[in-house]
């Protein structure tokens, strides 16, 4: 797998580009895996590849319905953090931001992960109280962060609004200066060649219909090419885990959502760092390429479709105008929509579904990018091992039941 | 924008809705004991459809409750009837 080097960019240039090989192959299903995961995103990638790697299963396939990272992977911003309020979140979190901090060498694979930093905004005295509170409690769960306050704010992202007449002035800000940004698609593929050469099979266009249950157990899945019989299965399938749960005759606490983020046009470079404005509920950075990337919260109607709608537009394009005045006249280029798996807790759901047999990874809402390593980590550790690693453990679906929720929508009071 | 239609006011702006949730979940009843597993369903599991579903919305202008049937992928809206027993 390690044949991506400078040396081997020089030879194929000079040798016409012949020798490159497919990233990864397109095989026809086999009638039976040993493990299988639904759903080619980058949490499935990952999870494949790490139940090959870390667990050395053998004979794995990853089931995917369209085409790999079309899903939310290919959907996002692109930001990557841990400045979480729980200890749980903040050691899920910060493990993926560790792995991904070495995952351009690991999988041989430039996923272009910048740290440039994470900062979110203060814009009142009081606002101001609760950025020392977040701070602290980073600094306890061993995240590393900086308190700054408004001068240090306009050294850094001096295309913010500082004017007298800003809706809403700022104050300071809470920086996680290893934050940033990765190439979204680099990751599905990084970990989808990774997998590949490690003899998973990677099936596109292949969408489940069913799973199987014998004796109350999940053994295979029925999908548009046939039957797959599997020892174990593992969704990862996002904001359509709550179709999956229904065919394995289960309900999950999600509520599905539209998520849409927006680019624009590409600019010189404006702004070298992740900056999302609480009082605005808008998030912005500016992409390798130079668009402005930028979001804000879940649409108001529980969705399926694809796609935005106008009154998220409306409000997410306004506010940052407000934010950073200057951008006023720039040209969007794209918007996009992805269907986010929204919990009570605003946290996910990792470990057993109640069916033997099938694991889950799910619920992770508006913030799923940043946590791909670890989800594939985690769900392939409970699916080989058969028991919680204790990064996961608090995030089991029996939460719900005994009421230990991991309620980051209410303590981070951030944009998920 | 799109525009829901208000059993009581008619075709309104959709930023004036706001979703409460599923219609047809009912409260466990709470004069005997409920099991922690009844009330987590009652309170949080749903069935998150794709495709039709059947929901209670309110329309915050008029503050009434009401069930609506749209579909789920295209938003497009099936009809909505009012949730108040009538009066006679």
């Amino acid at each position: 797998m390690k044949d991506y080097s400078a040396l081997k960019l020089i030879r194929e240039g000079l040798t016409g580009q012949k020798g490159w090989r497919p990233a990864w192959q397109t095989p026809e299903p086999k009638p039976s895996y040993q493990a299988v995961i639904i759903g080619g995103g980058g949490h499935g990638l990952a999870t494949a590849y790490y139940l090959a790697r870390e667990h050395g299963l053998k004979s794995i396939a990853v089931v995917e319905k369209g085409w790999l990272g079309g899903g939310n992977t290919g959907r996002n911003t692109t930001a990557i953090r841990s400045n979480y309020f729980y200890p749980e979140s903040a050691a899920l979190y910060d493990f993926s931001v560790r792995l991904y901090e070495g995952l351009s060498k690991e999988l041989n694979y430039n996923v272009m992960f910048s740290q440039r930093g994470m900062m979110v905004t203060a814009h009142s005295h009081h606002d101001m109280e609760m950025a020392a509170r977040q701070y602290n409690a980073m600094r306890i769960n061993g995240i590393d962060a900086e308190l700054i306050d408004a001068d240090g704010v306009r050294r850094r992202v001096p295309l913010l609004n500082f004017r007298d007449d800003a809706r809403h002035p700022i104050h300071g800000a809470v920086v996680q200066p290893r934050g940033g940004t990765g190439r979204h698609d680099a990751v599905a593929w990084g970990y989808a060649r990774g997998a590949d050469s490690l003899g998973v099979d990677i099936l596109q266009n292949c969408e489940v219909t069913g799973i199987i249950k014998e004796g109350g157990r999940a053994t295979g899945i029925e999908t548009t090419k046939g039957v797959i019989r599997a020892e174990m299965i593992g969704a990862t399938v996002a904001g359509h885990s709550s179709i999956l749960a229904d065919m394995a005759g289960f309900k999950l606490p999600i509520h599905s959502y539209a998520l849409q983020a927006f680019v624009s046009e590409p600019l010189k470079p404006v702004l070298d760092t992740v900056v999302l404005c609480p009082a605005h509920a808008t998030y912005v950075s500016q992409s390798d390429k130079g668009g402005i990337v930028f979001g804000g919260g879940l649409d108001r109607v529980p969705s399926y479709g694809q796609r935005g709608n106008m009154p998220v537009q409306e409000v997410v394009v306004g506010a940052l105008t407000e934010m950073m005045p200057a951008l006023a006249k720039v040209k969007l280029l794209r918007h996009w929509g992805g269907i986010v798996d929204v919990t009570p807790d605003s946290s996910p759901i990792i470990g057993p579904s109640g069916i033997d047999g099938l694991t889950l990874n799910c619920g992770w809402g508006t913030g799923g990018f940043k946590a791909i390593p670890a989800g594939g980590w985690l769900l392939a550790h409970h699916m080989a091992n058969g028991r919680h690693h204790e990064i996961s453990r608090p995030f089991d679906l029996a939460r719900f039941t005994t009421g230990r929720l991991v309620d980051e929508s209410a303590a981070s009071g951030i944009a998920h | 924008m799109q525009r829901f239609p208000c059993p009581f006011c008619g075709l309104r702006d959709e930023r004036e809705f706001h979703f409460v949730g599923e219609l047809g979940k009912t409260r466990p009843d709470t004069s005997g004991p409920v099991s922690d597993e009844d009330w987590a369903h009652y309170l949080h599991m749903h069935r998150n459809e794709k495709g039709c579903v059947r929901e209670v919305w309110m329309h915050t202008t008029c503050a009434e409750l009401f069930a609506m049937e749209r579909d789920s992928v295209t938003m497009e809206v099936l009809g909505t009837t009012q949730l108040r027993k009538d009066a006679s």
